[in-house]
């Protein structure tokens, strides 16, 4: 009966953290460079929800809450956003030596119930964004099968001119978050890279996570690299060679604010790992 | 005690003279020749590394100096070891090691320790790196180890197979 559950919210919360048709789709913000030298580099984005990584087969990802931090941590304006039918894109002029995090992050809560004649609802709906108003006014306050969910929702990536550096990647302490150790703008395809997972804040065990380099379109085994984070919300990954990798992570626990009393969170990043 | 501690100074004094006498360093990089559709002359470092993988020397940088706005700059990440491993945290141009491309032949740099751009290494293991990357082309990094000081004359090879011909490393004490 638990596993049901389990299985119910997973798939509900997949839904709720995609915005999306169905879970097996991954959201992604890819750069064309991660590395950049000059004096004013730019660097452009693609953003898309896809099956083949880094292909745009299904729908564009929306620039709903697209943020762009600075190595000086002040904002910096995507330019040239466009979105199409496939994928949206934009460009970052980076006048500011250093690293950069571009992210689209939210939180909130996900209820589902029942209403008296056994119909299924839930909060909010595919492609809603959470709202604390709608929620109080949508949710019943008690209802059979009523269960809230406390969701986080990450999608990041980092660019860097000149030097790497460190502002862009301190956590928020909301929801699902990666801090590198190994820099992400600093990687290499011989060299072990290793990242620690944070949850509101704390050092998450458990987060699973599945790292798949690009061209999957083009083999046949995706050649997919799961793990699982250690006690210390830690993964220590080898790599598959130089590339872009999509990296996806996923997280739950009983420990939720009330009246949620589940928390979820959901995190993706792309990273760029050079050849030796 | 006292005899000891002398003969300890003077041969000290003695390897001293030996070491600043200029050790002389070259470097000679061959640039191939290739049938390509498409040939833009290759962005070259050359630098040492001490045995910690540390780049204790720049010893030259060959980029296009004369485009627009810097933007030959752009491109210095392609030689993404170099990049890493100081051209990053470098400030374009250098003042005696940056200098502009050079087309397929091969080019002797010499090099005096202790004199710029070539520091004055300590005793220890070293590599020169050579590092090319060719616009819509390829990328080719060779290593040479060698030890200081050098107590007679070396010479020690690598060739490259694609974007590097021939690189001789020559030593004299």
């Amino acid at each position: 009966m638990k596993t049901v559950t389990l299985l119910k919210t997973s798939l509900l919360s997949a839904l709720v953290l995609g915005s999306l048709s169905a879970n097996a789709h991954r959201a992604w913000i890819a750069p064309d460079v991660t590395v950049l030298s000059g004096s004013t580099p730019a660097v452009t984005f693609d953003m898309a929800v896809s099956n083949s990584i880094f292909n745009f087969d299904h729908v564009p990802m929306r620039a709903n809450g697209l943020t762009i931090i600075g190595p000086d941590n002040n904002t910096v304006t995507a330019e040239n956003l466009h979105t199409g039918k496939f994928r949206t894109v934009f460009d970052l002029t980076m006048e500011k030596e250093g690293t950069y995090r571009v992210f689209i992050a939210n939180q909130g809560l996900f209820a589902r119930w029942e209403d008296a004649e056994g119909k299924g609802h839930y909060y909010p709906k595919r492609g809603e964004t959470y709202d604390q108003k709608e929620f109080n006014k949508i949710v019943p306050k008690k209802a059979k099968g009523l269960e809230i969910s406390q969701t986080s929702r990450r999608l990041e990536t980092f660019v860097t001119s000149g030097e790497p550096t460190d502002n862009a990647l301190e956590i928020t302490k909301k929801g699902l978050e990666l801090k590198p150790i190994t820099h992400p703008n600093d990687l290499y395809a011989g060299e072990t890279a290793k990242f620690q997972f944070f949850i509101d804040g704390k050092p998450a065990k458990g987060v699973e996570v599945s790292i798949v380099r690009e061209g999957t379109r083009y083999r046949n085994n995706p050649e997919e690299i799961n793990l699982v984070s250690d006690k210390k919300g830690e993964i220590s990954v080898n790599w598959n060679g130089a590339g872009r990798y999509f990296l996806e992570a996923s997280y739950k626990d009983n420990v939720a604010k009330k009246p949620a009393t589940v928390r979820t969170g959901g995190y993706s990043l792309v990273l760029e790992v050079l050849a030796d | 005690m006292k005899l000891t501690h002398t003969l300890g100074l003077s041969v000290l004094a003695l390897f001293l003279s030996f070491s600043s006498q200029a050790t002389e360093l070259s470097v000679s990089v061959e640039i191939p020749a290739l049938d390509v559709a498409e040939y833009h002359r290759p962005y070259l470092a050359v630098w040492v590394e001490d045995s910690s993988n540390k780049t204790v020397s720049n010893l030259a940088v060959w980029y296009d100096t004369k485009l627009r706005n810097n933007e030959g700059e752009d491109w210095l990440k392609d030689m993404r070891q170099w990049w890493r491993k100081s051209g990053r945290s470098l400030t374009m141009p250098i003042d005696g090691v940056t200098g502009a491309t050079h087309g397929p032949g091969k080019y002797d740099l010499n090099f005096t320790l202790g004199q710029a751009p070539l520091a004055k290494l300590p005793e220890g293991d070293y590599t020169l790196r050579v590092e090319a990357a060719r616009e819509v082309g390829g990328r080719e990094l060779l290593n040479i180890p060698f030890s200081l000081p050098a107590k007679e004359s070396i010479t020690a090879k690598a060739q490259g197979s694609n974007e590097l011909g021939e690189v001789v490393l020559s030593i004299k004490p």
